[in-house]
C-alpha cells in the first residue's frame, strides 16, 4: 500500500501554539514543580532542602487534621453539589412554567452568577456577623443557639450556605436550557399518556436533562472542590478548629501560612489524583447511564 | 364507539387574539374528518382543544356523551399522533408505546399482547428493541401510529402526520392510515394544509378558514358544490380559474372578454367566474383565448398555463389560466388556444362576500 504524504507545513503548529505554551506554562510547569516539591523538605527560611522520598506524603495522608480535612470535603462537596443542583432544577422547572414576566424573573434567577466567590464571601461574612449580621440574628431569633465562630456544625451551615447560593444560578441558566430543549411536542405527548405530573418529571423530563445534569454535576463537584476557597477564606478562613477547612483551602494553609512547601505539595499532588480517580469514576460509570 | 360533537366552540387567546370563532360540528361514529385550510386558519388550535392541549374559551365538546371541556388530556380517551413523531428519544420502541399503558396501570401481559399485535399490524415488531433515533422517518412514523393504536382510544387525532415524510412515502403512510383506520373503524380527525391528503382520507372534510368552518361534506360534494369562493379556489388541484367578472344583463364581462349564457345575477355587483381547468375544452367556437406562457407534462396529462387575453386583474395584469388536457396537447409557447367551457359547469360568486351564485 502507498501511503499519501502531504506538504507539511508549520503554519497549524504556530496556531496552536499559544494555546499549548499557556498550557505548559500555567498548568503543567506547577504541577510538576509540585511533584517535585512533594519530595523535598524545606527549612523554614527556604534556605536549604533535603531530598526525603515520601515522608512528606505520609505526613499528610496519617495526619489527623488531614483526615479531618478530606472528611469535610467529601461531606461539604456532596451536599453542595445535590443543594445547588437540587435547587436550580426546582427554579428552573418553576421558571419554565411561568408565562408573564418570565425574563424579569429568570434575570433575577441568574444575577447571582455574575458575582465572584470571594464577594459572596464577603456578602456572607456580613450577614453572619454577630453584630450586625441579619441572618445570625435572624437565626438567634428563631430559637437556634447559632455561632458559626464556636460550633463547627454552624460554620458547616454557612459555608454551604454561601456555596450553594452562589452556584444555584449557574445550574438554573444550564437546566432552563436544558429545558427549553426539550421538544415541546414530546412534553404534550407525554400529557397524553401520563395523567400526573410529577410522573411526567421523573419518567420523560428527568431522563431528557440526563446530559445537562451530568454536565452539571461535574462542574458542580469541581466548583466544590476548588472555586469554593475563596468563600471559606473570607467567612471561616477554616475555623472552627479545622473543621471547614477544606483540602485546598489547607494546601494553601499549610503553604503559604505555615510556609511547610513540601508537605502542601504532597497534599496538593493527592488531590489531583483524587480528582482524577473522581473524573474516571464519573465519566466510565455515571456517563453511561445518560442517553444523549 | 362514539362520535365527537363540537358546540359553538371558540377560543381567544388573552391577548384579544381570536383562533376558532364559533365551530359546530358532529362527528358521527367510525367516521373519518379531515381538518383542510390554509396555514394559521385554526385547524391546529381545534384540533389541539379537541385533545385538551389548548383551553376552550367557549363552548362545548364532548366525546359520545361525556363533556370534555375540563377533562385532562389523558382521561380524555383520545390519542394523538404528532408531526414530528414526539416519541420519547430515551426509550426503546416498545417503551415508548407502552408508556401510556403502564401509566394506566393496565395488566403487563395485556400491554405485552397489545404492544406486539399493533406492532405486527404495523410491520414494526422487529424495531421493538431500537431506539428512536436508530429508526428512518418512515418507521418513527409507524411508533408513533403504534403508540396511538395501543391505547384503543376513542378518537385518534392526526395533526399533520405525513409532512415530514418524502412525498413516496407520504403518498404510502396516506394509504396506510386510511387502510388501518377502516380497519379499526374508529373516529378520527385528521388535520393537513395538503388537499390531496384531505381529499383522499376524508369521510366528510371540514375547510376551515380565519377560524370558521367554510364548508363541511364529502370530498367531492365539496369539489362539485362548493359553497363559497374560499372553497372553490382551496379544493382542487391544478386550482380554479377565477376570472374578475361583471354582469351587463346579458354576458359576464371583463375587457373585451363576453361570456353569455347566464342570467340571474346582480348587475350592480363584482362577480367572479370559477371554471376548474378540467371542464376547460380545446374548441374553435370557444368564448376566450389563451396565450400560452408553459406547458407541465405530467406523464398521463398536461397543464397548459397561459394568459387569458383580452381580460384583465384588478391591477391590469393579464389573467393567468390553466388548462388540464390530455397528453397529446403540445401546444406551442406563446401559441393562442380557443377554449370554451358549458356555463352549467361553472360557478359564480360574489367578490365581496365569496358567497357563490350560481
Amino acid at each position: 500500500m502507498k501511503r499519501v504524504q502531504f506538504e507539511h507545513s508549520p503554519i497549524p503548529y504556530l496556531f496552536v501554539a499559544p494555546q499549548i505554551i499557556i498550557i505548559v506554562i500555567f498548568f503543567l510547569w506547577p504541577a510538576a514543580q509540585a511533584v517535585y516539591q512533594s519530595f523535598l523538605l524545606e527549612d523554614a527560611f527556604g534556605l536549604s532542602s533535603q531530598f526525603v522520598w515520601f515522608r512528606n506524603y505520609s505526613d499528610t495522608i496519617f495526619s489527623s487534621a488531614w483526615l479531618q480535612a478530606f472528611g469535610f470535603t467529601i461531606i461539604f462537596s456532596t451536599l453542595v453539589t445535590f443543594l445547588s443542583l437540587g435547587i436550580a432544577l426546582l427554579l428552573a422547572v418553576k421558571a419554565n412554567e411561568v408565562i408573564q414576566g418570565a425574563s424579569t424573573y429568570k434575570t433575577l434567577l441568574m444575577w447571582a452568577y455574575a458575582i465572584a466567590p470571594p464577594v459572596a464571601g464577603l456578602m456572607g461574612n456580613l450577614m453572619f456577623n454577630p453584630l450586625i449580621g441579619d441572618l445570625y440574628g435572624f437565626m438567634n431569633a428563631v430559637g437556634f443557639d447559632f455561632d458559626h465562630k464556636l460550633d463547627p456544625y454552624d460554620a458547616g451551615f454557612v459555608v454551604i450556605l454561601i456555596s450553594v447560593w452562589k452556584q444555584v444560578s449557574v445550574n438554573f441558566i444550564f437546566f432552563l436550557s436544558g429545558l427549553q430543549g426539550i421538544p415541546k411536542s414530546v412534553n404534550e405527548a407525554a400529557m397524553m399518556d401520563c395523567n400526573s405530573s410529577t410522573r411526567r418529571f421523573w419518567t420523560i423530563t428527568f431522563p431528557l436533562l440526563a446530559p445537562t445534569t451530568f454536565f452539571l454535576m461535574v462542574i458542580n463537584i469541581t466548583y466544590a472542590f476548588f472555586e469554593t476557597f475563596g468563600i471559606i477564606d473570607t467567612t471561616t478562613q477554616g475555623a472552627p478548629g479545622g473543621a471547614t477547612t477544606t483540602l485546598v483551602f489547607k494546601v494553601f494553609q499549610d503553604g503559604f501560612r505555615g510556609a511547610d512547601i513540601g508537605g502542601s505539595s504532597a497534599q496538593s499532588v493527592v488531590l489531583m489524583l483524587l480528582v482524577l480517580v473522581l473524573t474516571v469514576i464519573q465519566f466510565r460509570f455515571i456517563e453511561k447511564k445518560v442517553h444523549y | 364507539m362514539s362520535g365527537v360533537q363540537l358546540k359553538s366552540v371558540r377560543k381567544t387567546y388573552p391577548n384579544g387574539a381570536e383562533a376558532i370563532r364559533g365551530v359546530d360540528m358532529d362527528i358521527k361514529s367510525g367516521e373519518m374528518i379531515v381538518f383542510v385550510g390554509p396555514s394559521g386558519c385554526g385547524k391546529s388550535t381545534l384540533l389541539r382543544m379537541v385533545a385538551g392541549l389548548e383551553s376552550i374559551s367557549s363552548g362545548d365538546i364532548s366525546i359520545g356523551d361525556r363533556v370534555i371541556n375540563d377533562v385532562s388530556p389523558s382521561e380524555r380517551d383520545v390519542a394523538m399522533v404528532f408531526q414530528n413523531y414526539a416519541l420519547y428519544p430515551h426509550m426503546s420502541v416498545r417503551g415508548n408505546m407502552s408508556y401510556g399503558l403502564k401509566n394506566r396501570k393496565m395488566d403487563k401481559a395485556e400491554i405485552d399482547k397489545r404492544v406486539n399485535d399493533a406492532a405486527t399490524m404495523l410491520k414494526i415488531d422487529q424495531f421493538l428493541d431500537r431506539q428512536p433515533n436508530q429508526l428512518s422517518g418512515g418507521q418513527r412514523q409507524r411508533v408513533a401510529m403504534g403508540r396511538a393504536i395501543v391505547r384503543d382510544p376513542q378518537v385518534f387525532l392526526f395533526d399533520e402526520p405525513l409532512s415530514n415524510l418524502d412525498a413516496k412515502l407520504r403518498v404510502q403512510m396516506r394509504i396506510e392510515i386510511k387502510r388501518l383506520q377502516r380497519r379499526m373503524n374508529v373516529t378520527s380527525i385528521y388535520v393537513t394544509h395538503d388537499q390531496t391528503e384531505a381529499m383522499t382520507l376524508a369521510d366528510r372534510l371540514a375547510v376551515i378558514n380565519d377560524g370558521r368552518v367554510e364548508q363541511m361534506g364529502a370530498p367531492m360534494d365539496l369539489y362539485n358544490d362548493p359553497k363559497t369562493l374560499f372553497v372553490a379556489s382551496f379544493i382542487g388541484a391544478p386550482q380554479i380559474n377565477l376570472i374578475p367578472v361583471r354582469f351587463d344583463g346579458i354576458a359576464l364581462s371583463n375587457g373585451n372578454l363576453s361570456l353569455p349564457g347566464f342570467k340571474d345575477l346582480p348587475k350592480d355587483a363584482d362577480l367572479v367566474l370559477g371554471v376548474r381547468p378540467d371542464v376547460l375544452v380545446e374548441t374553435p367556437d370557444g368564448q376566450f383565448e389563451m396565450r400560452v406562457d408553459l406547458v407541465e407534462q405530467h406523464g398521463g396529462e398536461n397543464l397548459v398555463y397561459g394568459a387569458l387575453t383580452g381580460a384583465t386583474n384588478e391591477e391590469g395584469e393579464d389573467l393567468e389560466l390553466c388548462l388540464k388536457a390530455s397528453k397529446e396537447t403540445l401546444p406551442e409557447l406563446d401559441g393562442k388556444l380557443t377554449l370554451g367551457f358549458d356555463p352549467a359547469t361553472a360557478f359564480v360568486f360574489r367578490k365581496d362576500t365569496g358567497e357563490r351564485l350560481i
